[in-house]
C-alpha cells in the first residue's frame, strides 16, 4: 500500500511538472515564439511543420507554434480567473451554509440545486448566449458553472466540523462567529478545496476550449486553444496540424491538472482509498 | 415505497419551477435590448414598438413570466425568431436523433466501462491496472472534439468505413462513429467507478468464502462480486444516461447530427432566444426527471435507500 501511495504521489509530481512547463511556456510566450502570433505571411499559407515553423502555419501564414504559446496565455488566464470566481462564491457560500445551517443553508442549497439542474456545458452555453460571445461572458459563464459543486463539497465538510469538540470549545470560551470561521473552520477546508481547485482548473480549461470551439467563446483577434481548433477544422484534410497542436496543448494542460488533483487527493485525504 | 416515490416527485417540483425562472431570467441577462439585437439598430421606432408588443415585452415582468409559464405548461414554447417555426415541434423532430445517439453511446460505454473496470479491479495494483488507469486519464484529457475529429478523419476520410458526418438516411451506420466517441468518454467515468466499487466488494468476507470453497475465480468475480457491485454501478449508469439524453452538444455539433444539443448551439449562436429558452427548459426537465427516475429505480433495487 505504501508503495502505491508513493507512486500516486509520483503522479502528482508528474502533473506538477507538466503544469510548470505549460505555465512557463505561456508566461515566456513572447520570448519563445519564433514569430509574432498575428504576423500574416500569405506566401506561407498552410505550410506543414518545418524547422522554420515547427508546428506549421495556418491559412494566413501565421506561425502555429507562436499562436499556441500565446493562445495558452488566454486559455490559462480565463480558466484561472473563472476558477477564482468559482472559488470565491463556492467557499464563501458553502462555509456560511454549513456553519449557520437553517434558512441560510436552505437558500444556498436550493440555489445550488437549480444550477445543478443544468448540465455544465449547457449552462455555460446559455450564459454565453445571453451575454453575447466574447471574453467577459466566458469568464462569467465558467465562474458560474464552477461554484455549485465546490459549494456543496465545502458545506458538507463544514457541517461535519461544526459538531467537533474544538469548535464547541471555541464557542464555549466565547469566541465570535467571525473568529471561529476564520481561525477554526477555514483552515480545515483548505485541503479538500485545494484538491477540488486542481481538478476544477482542468474542467475550466476543457470548458473554455469547448465554448471557444463552438464559436461561443473568445472571438478574433483574441485566440485561445479552443478557438484555434474551431478555425483550424475548416482545413482539416489539408492541414491537420492546425487541430493537432492546439489539441495537444489542451490535453497536456488538462492531464497536468488532473494528475495533480488525483495525486493530491491521495496524499491529503487518507480517507479515500483507491 | 409509495411514500418515497411521492416525496421524490414532490421534491422535483420546486426545482423545476426554479429552473423555469432561471430560464426566463436568461433573457434579462441580455445586455441592451433583445429586440434591437433581433432587428438591428437601424430599425424604425415603430417597428421596434410593434415587435415589443407582439413578443409581449411591454408587459410587467411578473405578468410576462406567468403568461410564459402558462403557455409553456400547455406545451407551447413559442416560435423561433429566425425561422418562425414552433420550438416545441422542432424539439419533437430533434429529440429522436439525440435519443438514438444516446442509445448507441450508452451501449458502447457500458460495454467498455464495466469491462475495463472489472479488468482493472481484478488486477489491483498490477502493471496492467496502472496502465489502464493512466490510459483512462490520458483519454479524458483529450478534448472530445479533437478525438471526434481524429475518428472522423481516420475512419471516414481515410478508410471510408463509415460516413464522415451528418444524419444521412438516419440509419444506424451514421450513429456508430459519434456514438463510439461519446461512449468512450462516458466509459472513463464508469470504468473508474466500477473499479472502485469492485475493489470494495472483493474485500468482503463472502468473496473469501467463495474462494475458500474452491469456486473458479471467473465464477467468484462475475457471479459473486460483479452482481453485488452492479447495484451501485446501476445508479451511476443512470446518471450517465440522463447526461446523454440531454444530448451531447459537442458530439452532435462536430458530427453534424440535428439533435437537441446541436439545436441549442445553433440557437445560441444566432441568439434566437425562444429556441435557446425552449432547449434549455426541455433539457433541464429531461435531466431532472431522469435523475428522479434513477433515484426511484435505485430504491426499488435497494430497500435501504427508502429510509431517510
Amino acid at each position: 500500500m505504501a508503495r502505491g501511495r508513493a507512486r500516486l504521489n509520483g503522479m502528482a509530481v508528474a502533473g506538477l511538472g507538466l503544469l510548470v512547463v505549460v505555465v512557463l511556456a505561456a508566461l515566456a510566450a513572447p520570448l519563445l515564439a519564433p514569430a509574432p502570433p498575428d504576423r500574416l505571411s500569405l506566401g506561407e499559407s498552410l505550410q506543414p511543420p518545418t524547422p522554420a515553423h515547427p508546428c506549421g502555419t495556418d491559412y494566413y501564414g501565421r506561425d502555429v507554434l507562436s499562436r499556441v504559446l500565446h493562445g495558452g496565455r488566454v486559455s490559462l488566464a480565463i480558466s484561472l480567473s473563472a476558477q477564482l470566481v468559482a472559488l470565491g462564491l463556492g467557499v464563501t457560500l458553502g462555509v456560511l451554509a454549513g456553519y449557520f445551517g437553517g434558512w441560510v443553508d436552505f437558500a444556498v442549497m436550493r440555489t445550488v440545486d437549480v444550477f445543478l439542474a443544468f448540465p455544465d456545458l449547457l449552462l455555460a452555453i446559455g450564459i454565453a448566449a445571453a451575454l453575447g460571445p466574447g471574453l467577459p461572458s466566458v469568464l462569467v459563464a465558467l465562474g458560474l458553472v464552477g461554484w455549485p459543486g465546490l459549494c456543496r463539497l465545502v458545506r458538507g465538510e463544514v457541517m461535519a466540523l461544526r459538531e467537533r469538540d474544538f469548535i464547541q470549545a471555541a464557542k464555549a470560551i466565547g469566541a465570535g462567529h467571525g473568529w471561529i470561521l476564520w481561525r477554526h473552520v477555514l483552515p480545515n477546508v483548505v485541503a479538500p478545496t485545494v484538491i477540488a481547485t486542481s481538478l476544477g482548473l482542468g474542467s475550466r480549461i476543457m470548458q473554455e476550449a469547448s465554448l471557444s470551439f463552438l464559436g461561443l467563446g473568445v472571438q478574433p483577434p483574441v485566440a485561445s486553444w479552443g478557438s484555434m481548433v474551431h478555425f483550424g477544422l475548416r482545413w482539416l484534410s489539408r492541414a491537420p496540424w492546425l487541430v493537432i497542436f492546439p489539441g495537444l496543448a489542451i490535453a497536456i494542460a488538462v492531464l497536468g491538472f488532473n494528475l495533480l488533483g488525483d495525486g493530491l487527493r491521495d496524499a491529503l485525504d487518507p480517507r479515500l482509498e483507491e | 415505497m409509495t411514500a418515497f416515490v411521492a416525496r421524490r416527485l414532490l421534491a422535483a417540483v420546486p426545482v423545476l419551477l426554479a429552473v423555469s425562472l432561471a430560464t426566463f431570467a436568461l433573457l434579462y441577462l441580455v445586455p441592451g435590448d433583445p429586440v434591437k439585437t433581433l432587428v438591428g439598430e437601424r430599425a424604425s421606432p415603430e417597428t421596434i414598438a410593434n415587435i415589443r408588443r407582439d413578443l409581449g415585452l411591454d408587459l410587467p415582468v411578473v405578468q410576462r413570466y406567468l403568461t410564459w409559464l402558462g403557455r409553456t405548461l400547455r406545451g407551447d414554447l413559442g416560435r423561433s425568431w429566425t425561422t418562425g417555426r414552433p420550438v416545441a415541434a422542432s424539439l419533437a423532430v430533434r429529440f429522436p436523433v439525440t435519443l438514438r445517439l444516446a442509445l448507441v453511446a450508452f451501449a458502447v460505454s457500458v460495454t467498455v466501462g464495466l469491462g475495463v473496470g472489472v479488468f482493472s479491479a481484478t488486477r489491483h495494483n498490477s502493471a496492467a491496472d496502472h496502465g489502464v488507469r493512466f490510459l483512462l486519464l490520458l483519454t479524458g484529457a483529450v478534448p472530445v472534439f479533437v478525438m471526434a475529429t481524429a475518428a472522423m478523419y481516420v475512419f471516414g476520410v481515410r478508410l471510408h468505413w463509415l460516413p464522415v458526418s451528418g444524419l444521412g438516411d438516419g440509419s444506424l451506420r451514421h450513429f456508430i462513429l459519434p456514438g463510439a466517441v461519446l461512449g468512450l468518454y462516458l466509459s472513463i467515468y464508469q470504468a473508474r467507478m466500477t473499479r472502485s466499487v469492485m475493489l470494495e466488494v472483493i474485500r468482503q468476507d463472502y468473496i473469501r468464502t467463495a474462494r475458500a470453497k474452491g469456486l473458479p475465480e471467473r465464477v467468484v468475480i462475475w457471479r459473486h462480486a460483479f452482481r453485488n457491485a452492479l447495484v451501485t454501478v446501476i445508479t451511476l449508469l443512470g446518471g450517465s444516461l440522463s447526461n446523454l439524453l440531454v444530448g451531447s452538444v459537442l458530439t452532435e455539433t462536430i458530427f453534424n447530427l440535428p439533435g437537441v444539443g446541436r439545436f441549442t448551439v445553433d440557437a445560441a449562436y444566432a441568439r434566437d432566444f425562444p429556441v435557446v429558452m425552449g432547449c434549455f427548459l426541455f433539457q433541464a426537465v429531461v435531466f431532472v426527471s431522469a435523475n428522479v427516475l434513477v433515484d426511484i429505480g435505485y430504491a426499488l433495487a435497494d430497500p435501504r435507500v427508502r429510509v431517510g
